[in-house]
C-alpha cells in the first residue's frame, strides 16, 4: 500500500476551471478593468471635476435617495406580501406567488412604458392623482415609483424562505410563556426575519441604483431634477465624452463592488442566525 | 433564489392558521392581505394590464399590423440570435463554473463566487460601456479593427456581447448551492464502479441538476431577450438591422407610436408571462425531485 490517499478528486477539474477562469476574464473582468484604466487616464483633477460636477451631484443624489427610499418602501410592503403568502390561505395566492417575479421576468423598457403610461397626466391613475395636485411621471416621484417596482422581488423572495422555515413552535412559546401576540411579532419573529429584511433591502438598493430602462421613460430625465445617474453616462456618451462617462461609471462601480461585499457579508450572516433559528 | 429553496410545500399556511398561539385575528389578518394585494395590484398587476390595454387599444387590426411591420420582426431576428447565442455559452460556463466550484477545494472559492455574481452588481449601462471602451473607434482595439473591417460596437457582435455580460450568472448561481447540496458521492461511486468522467456526468451528474439546469435557462433566456441598457449603449439604434424588441420598443415610444410601442412591449410580456409559467411548473416538479428518496 501506498501513502494514504486522503480524498479521491473528480476528474475535470482542470478544465471546468479554465474554462470559468478564461471566460470571466474574456466577458467580464478585462472589459470592466478598461473602465479603470481610461478614468485613470484622465488624471486626479480632471477626474474630480467630472465626478462631482453639479449636474452629476444632483444625479447621485437622485439615484441614491429614490433607491434608498424605494428599498425601505419594499421592506414594508414586500414583508408583508410574504406574510401573506406564507401564512395566510386566500383565494388567487397561487397566482400573486407566481407573479411576484414579474419585475425580473418583464423587460425594464416594457415595464417603464406601462408605468409611464398609468402615471402620466392622462393615465389611469396619474389623472386621478393629477386631481389630487400629486405629479408623478416625469417627476422625481416617477422614478421612485419605478424603482419601488423593480425592487419588490428582491424583499418577499430573500424574506420568504425564511418565514417558511420559521418553526411555529418559537410562537408558541411565546404565547404559552404570556406573551401578547404584538409582542410575539416585535421580540420573536422580527428579529429572526432581520437578517432576510436588511439582505433583501441591500439587494433592491444595489439593483435600483444601476437601474436605466424603467426609469427613463417615467422619470422625464429634467436635468438637476429627475436625471439619474446611468443617464448622465449615456448622455455624455452620445456627446461622445468618452473620458466624462467612464468617469461617473467609475463612481458607480466603486459604490457597486462596495454594496456587493456588503450584500456578500449581509448573506454570511443571514444564512448563520438562519441556522440558528432552526 | 435557489430552485429547491423556493419548492415550499403549500400546506404551510394551513399549519400556520391552526395553531391559536400563531395565527393572528382575523381583522388582523384581511387588513394585512387587504394592503398586500393592494400593494400587489398597484405596482405589478396594473402595470402588466396596462401593456396589454394599450396594445389593443387601435384594435386587432392595428396590432397586427404593427407587429408584422418589416422592422419589428428584424428586431424579433435579432432578439432571438442574441438570446441564441447567449445563453447556450452561459450554459456551458454555468456547468463548467459549478462543476469546478461545487464538486472541488480549492482556496479563494468565495471570491470565484463573487466574481461570477459580479454583472449582476453592475449597471446595464456600464456593462454597455466597457464594450465601448474595449471594442469602440476610440477603445483598446479599435482601431485594430478598422484595419481589419470587422464592427463590434453598434453592430451585431456588441449587442451579442452585451447580452452575453448581463446574463452570466444565471446558470451558475442556480447550479453551485444545488451541486454542493448534492455532494460527491455519487458521482465518486459512479467512478468506483467504473465509468468514464463523460458517464459519470451524462448519467450521474446531469439528471440530477436537470431541474435547476433548466430554471436557470429559463431566467437567462428571459433577461437576455428583455435586455435594455447594455444593448441601448452599444447598438447604435439603426432601425432594421441592430434593433432588438426592447430598443425598437423605445424608438416606437418616442416616435409617438404608442399603440405599435405596445403592441411589441406586449409580445414582451407575453414572454415574460411564459417564462413565470414555466418557472413555477419547473419549480413544482424540482419540489417533487427534492421530495422523492433516493433514486434507485
Amino acid at each position: 500500500m501506498s501513502a494514504v490517499k486522503v480524498r479521491r478528486v473528480l476528474p475535470g477539474f482542470g478544465l471546468s476551471m479554465g474554462i470559468t477562469i478564461s471566460y470571466l476574464s474574456l466577458i467580464v473582468l478585462i472589459p470592466l478593468s478598461a473602465v479603470f484604466i481610461k478614468s485613470a487616464s484622465l488624471g486626479w483633477s480632471d477626474f474630480w471635476q467630472v465626478a462631482t460636477a453639479p449636474r452629476v451631484m444632483a444625479s447621485y443624489r437622485l439615484s441614491f435617495g429614490a433607491s434608498l427610499l424605494a428599498a425601505a418602501i419594499n421592506v414594508v410592503f414586500g414583508l408583508m406580501l410574504a406574510w401573506s403568502l406564507v401564512r395566510y390561505n386566500f383565494p388567487g395566492r397561487r397566482i400573486v406567488d407566481a407573479l411576484v417575479d414579474l419585475p425580473f421576468a418583464l423587460p425594464t423598457a416594457v415595464a417603464g412604458i406601462a408605468l409611464t403610461a398609468l402615471y402620466a397626466p392622462n393615465g389611469w391613475l396619474g389623472s386621478t392623482l393629477n386631481e389630487l395636485g400629486i405629479k408623478v411621471a416625469f417627476t422625481p416621484l416617477g422614478v421612485l415609483v419605478a424603482l419601488i417596482f423593480i425592487g419588490v422581488p428582491f424583499i418577499v423572495r430573500t424574506v420568504q424562505p425564511v418565514l417558511e422555515d420559521l418553526d411555529i413552535e418559537f410562537e408558541e412559546a411565546s404565547a404559552s410563556l404570556g406573551a401578547s401576540r404584538l409582542q410575539t411579532i416585535r421580540k420573536v419573529v422580527l428579529p429572526a426575519l432581520a437578517p432576510a429584511l436588511i439582505t433583501g433591502f441591500a439587494m433592491a438598493f444595489a439593483r435600483a441604483v444601476g437601474e436605466y430602462g424603467s426609469v427613463i421613460f417615467i422619470a422625464g430625465n429634467i436635468p438637476m431634477v429627475s436625471e439619474i445617474t446611468p443617464l448622465i453616462i449615456i448622455t455624455k456618451l452620445e456627446q461622445y465624452d468618452y473620458a466624462g462617462a467612464t468617469a461617473v461609471a467609475a463612481v458607480m462601480l466603486i459604490v457597486s463592488f462596495l454594496l456587493l461585499l456588503v450584500i456578500n457579508a449581509l448573506q454570511a450572516w443571514s444564512a448563520r442566525s438562519n441556522e440558528r433559528v432552526r | 433564489m435557489a430552485v429547491v429553496a423556493h419548492a415550499a410545500p403549500f400546506a404551510r399556511a394551513q399549519r400556520f392558521e391552526a395553531s391559536p398561539a400563531a395565527s393572528d385575528p382575523p381583522l388582523v389578518k384581511w387588513v394585512i392581505i387587504g394592503i398586500s394585494l393592494t400593494f400587489f395590484a398597484l405596482f405589478l398587476l396594473l402595470p402588466l394590464l396596462a401593456v396589454f390595454v394599450e396594445a389593443f387599444k387601435k384594435g386587432w387590426e392595428a396590432y397586427l399590423r404593427a407587429v408584422v411591420e418589416p422592422d419589428t420582426l428584424s428586431s424579433i431576428r435579432l432578439t432571438l440570435l442574441a438570446a441564441a447565442v447567449a445563453v447556450p455559452l452561459n450554459v456551458i460556463f454555468g456547468i463548467a463554473a459549478a462543476w469546478a466550484v461545487a464538486k472541488h477545494d480549492f482556496r479563494g472559492k468565495q471570491f470565484l463566487i463573487t466574481l461570477i455574481d459580479l454583472p449582476f452588481s453592475v449597471s446595464p449601462v456600464i456593462a454597455g460601456l466597457i464594450y465601448v471602451l474595449v471594442f469602440g473607434a476610440q477603445g483598446w482595439l479599435g482601431p485594430w479593427l478598422l484595419e481589419h473591417d470587422i464592427k463590434v460596437v453598434f453592430a451585431v457582435p456588441g449587442i451579442i456581447l452585451a447580452t452575453i455580460f448581463v446574463t452570466v450568472p444565471f446558470v451558475a448561481r442556480e447550479l453551485i448551492p444545488l451541486m454542493q447540496a448534492q455532494g460527491r458521492d455519487e458521482e465518486e461511486a459512479a467512478l468506483v464502479l467504473g465509468a468514464s468522467g463523460f458517464r459519470m456526468f451524462r448519467d450521474v451528474t446531469l439528471p440530477n441538476i436537470k431541474w435547476g439546469l433548466l430554471y436557470g435557462v429559463i431566467l437567462c433566456n428571459a433577461r437576455a431577450m428583455g435586455e435594455f441598457g447594455a444593448v441601448s449603449v452599444v447598438s447604435g439604434h439603426i432601425r432594421g438591422q441592430t434593433n432588438t424588441m426592447p430598443l425598437h420598443v423605445e424608438i416606437l415610444y418616442n416616435e409617438y407610436q404608442f399603440a405599435a410601442a405596445f403592441a411589441v412591449a406586449s409580445l414582451l410580456a407575453l414572454l415574460a408571462l411564459v417564462t413565470l409559467v414555466l418557472k413555477t411548473f419547473v419549480e413544482w416538479r424540482a419540489g417533487i425531485q427534492a421530495q422523492e428518496p433516493e433514486a434507485p
